[in-house]
């Protein structure tokens, strides 16, 4: 029984085509995506963090936008889909910068390697991770800055990304990550379908560590 | 025969409530929570849910706490979104039932140090915070790992959480490090060899003779940087080091109590001859004060090295990062580190905040004067009083340094205490990511001694040179 009544919070993604950015940085850091200083900030539905994204790189020190920054060229500016490098959102495990990205309106990154509370985060908030070969996403990034504003196309059922030259990857994603992402699943649910379990383990535990309690 | 565990096997086996296509539902023994949480506990609200288990979970205020003028409480902080923060978090723990040391409570400090301190953190248990350098409470073998507000919103909820079971991987330190180096190279050299994503998915168990010398705020320090190698936790076997520490601590087991944990607790090493699915290797007596020079913690080489050219480097990624590093730095390949000039000194952080750390610091700094400015914020209210009885404090004013209360201060600079653009600052923090001490700031981390010796020559200064 995987339907429950707790099923909400969250967008299933099935597929996109959509506009994809270039990004060449290594290590992509999650103080990059979202500096700590406007993590402060409270999120609503009508005040969303995008204004946060990249912020240091998108906007110089007067907030005027950085012109050769991708997402401030035209054609990448209704980007929905981001490809990067290798550990993709290391470092902080701040949830903002999944926020940042999402309220942009980006809905996948392509990335070769991601760190991996960033990786569950994306996931927790129905942003799709998708990992391909260092190689693969070098050449994505060099077709999408041939062709500024060329769109690719991700579905995720197949596990498919099909380039600007309609070529396909295939990508990895565990069974678990991909159900959650389609459904739209929420974890809490997941979760408390198993209470009964929940509650024997913790009267076991208790039990014999009763300074745990 | 029984297969052979080890001591992440242990933990792992031991909190697994339920298991679906290659995910285990853990249950978390301590939730630890803190001014930057507040996301979750909107989310939680919104949802109509209350935190399941109260008693299992601990409140700090931390990220957000100015580190001077806190005399009048949260009302005298004249920020209105730090103020808010910090209201926050009050709110939430009040609504909740959670304890919560917050401003003016003697115990309240930066969660990674409180934790250990009052012994919330115990052996055998899983830990989870909405921070990721919450692998820091491995050191007295537990699994401890950072998680993001969704996954904390549900584990306040059902105090459970599913997980993909990581990889492991041996790092062994065998030798005896040198006067002048500890646990700060240690991690940093570490991270060198094995690089910012070597770790990814990774748990990390700590082992080797180096590693058992060390003492429990050097295993701490240790285990607080495996992030920045990409595992999510690092881990150290308990052993007398820990249940010393350990003991007598205000949440520690008491009495009978203590006897059953004691018993527990020893059985939780890895058993001899098991196998990790990776191992790593390093000799201590090799090891020499280290510090970072670029903008990622891998970039980091020993005091007695030069700046590297990016064409020096093998790998045509690290060439690419390190190009645009030195640009950020401002360095020049070549130069002698020691021939760095610094603006700012800063000891404090879940990384070195310590007692350990700030004795370390004083005995560099006794009879001197730091000639740049510089501050102290111990990792917790408790470290900073008993830092006063031993009057180290007067050694740090005493050589200029200012001696503030305790958060996290210019390590992600939340509070406001940034580093100003184009200004370097030697920092006992943990990342030297851009921006991250302040926008424009450039960091290198080190050791609290190496901090204090950079304080008082103006210059990164190799700390064996001024040891008597």
């Amino acid at each position: 029984m995987f339907v429950s009544f707790w099923a909400e919070t969250m967008t299933p993604f099935t597929r996109i085509t959509a506009v994809a950015a270039p990004i060449d940085i290594a290590n992509l850091d999650t103080d990059k995506l979202i500096p700590a200083r406007y993590l402060r900030k409270l999120r609503s539905v009508e005040a969303g963090y995008d204004p946060w994204l990249f912020y240091d790189m998108r906007f110089d020190a007067e907030g005027r936008e950085r012109p050769e920054f991708m997402l401030n060229q035209a054609p990448y500016r209704n980007a929905r889909i981001l490809v990067a490098d290798v550990n993709f959102g290391c470092g902080s495990s701040r949830e903002g910068a999944v926020y940042a990205l999402m309220d942009y309106g980006f809905r996948a990154v392509i990335a070769a390697s991601f760190g991996d509370i960033h990786y569950a985060n994306a996931i927790q908030n129905g942003m799709l991770p998708v990992i391909l070969p260092q190689p693969v996403c070098r050449a994505l990034r060099d077709q999408l800055r041939e062709k500024p504003g060329a769109e690719l196309s991700i579905e995720l059922e197949s596990q498919i990304v099909t380039d600007t030259d309609g070529a396909t990857h295939r990508f990895e994603i565990d069974a678990v990550y991909k159900e959650r992402l389609l459904k739209g699943l929420d974890e809490v649910g997941l979760v408390l379908q198993y209470l009964p379990e929940i509650e024997a383990y913790e009267a076991r535990r208790h039990a014999q560590y009763p300074w745990l309690a | 025969m029984t297969r052979p565990r080890s001591l992440f096997d242990k933990l792992w086996d031991q909190h697994v409530v339920a298991e679906r296509e290659g995910e285990a539902l853990l249950y978390i023994d301590r939730n630890l929570v803190h001014d930057g949480s507040f996301h979750a506990f909107t989310q939680l609200a919104r949802e109509g849910r209350k935190v399941r288990k109260p008693k299992q979970t601990f409140a700090t205020a931390d990220h957000y706490l100015p580190t001077v003028g806190r005399e009048r409480g949260i009302a005298g902080i004249t920020d209105p979104e730090i103020r808010g923060m910090l209201e926050l978090l009050e709110h939430n723990t009040r609504q909740n039932d959670i304890l919560h040391l917050g401003i003016g409570d003697p115990r309240q400090g930066i969660v990674h140090v409180v934790g250990p301190e009052l012994a919330i953190t115990q052996p055998g248990l899983t830990i989870t915070c909405g921070d990721s350098h919450t692998s820091t409470h491995g050191a007295v073998g537990a699994l401890a790992f950072g998680i993001g507000a969704s996954q904390l919103k549900q584990i306040l909820a059902t105090q459970c959480v599913w997980q993909k079971k990581p990889k492991t991987l041996r790092i062994v330190v065998d030798g005896r490090l040198q006067h002048g180096v500890g646990a700060k190279d240690v991690i940093l050299a570490i991270i060198a060899k094995i690089g910012t994503a070597g770790a990814t998915g990774h748990s990390i168990e700590y082992a080797g003779s180096a590693i058992r010398a060390m003492s429990m705020e050097g295993r701490l320090t240790l285990c607080n940087m495996s992030i920045e190698a990409g595992a999510r936790a690092g881990m150290i076997a308990p052993d007398d080091t820990t249940f010393q520490y350990l003991a007598g601590r205000e949440f520690s087991p008491k009495g009978e109590d203590w006897d059953r944990a004691l018993a527990w607790w020893q059985t939780l090493a890895g058993d001899d001859g098991v196998a990790l699915d990776r191992e790593v290797h390093l000799d201590a007596d090799a090891l020499e004060p280290t510090i970072t020079w670029g903008t990622t913690p891998e970039e980091a080489l020993p005091v007695t090295a030069r700046i590297p050219a990016a064409q020096d480097l093998q790998d045509a990624d690290k060439r690419a990062h390190a190009v645009e590093a030195l640009r950020y730095m401002g360095l020049t390949p070549g130069t002698a580190i020691t021939d760095i000039a610094i603006d700012r000194a800063f000891i404090g952080t879940c990384t070195n905040g310590r007692i350990e750390d700030l004795r370390a610091a004083a005995a560099i700094l006794k009879g001197r004067k730091t000639v740049v400015p510089a501050w102290v914020s111990p990792g917790s209210t408790q470290v900073k009083r008993q830092a006063e009885v031993e009057g180290l404090d007067r050694i740090f004013v005493e050589a200029g340094f200012e001696w503030r209360d305790s958060g996290c201060s210019s390590c992600a600079a939340m509070n406001g205490d940034s580093v100003p653009a184009g200004l370097r600052c030697a920092s006992t923090s943990n990342r030297n990511f851009e921006g991250r001490q302040g926008k424009g700031a450039r960091t290198h981390l080190m050791s609290p001694a190496m901090v204090a010796a950079a304080a008082v020559t103006g210059h990164i200064t190799d700390v064996r040179k001024l040891l008597g």
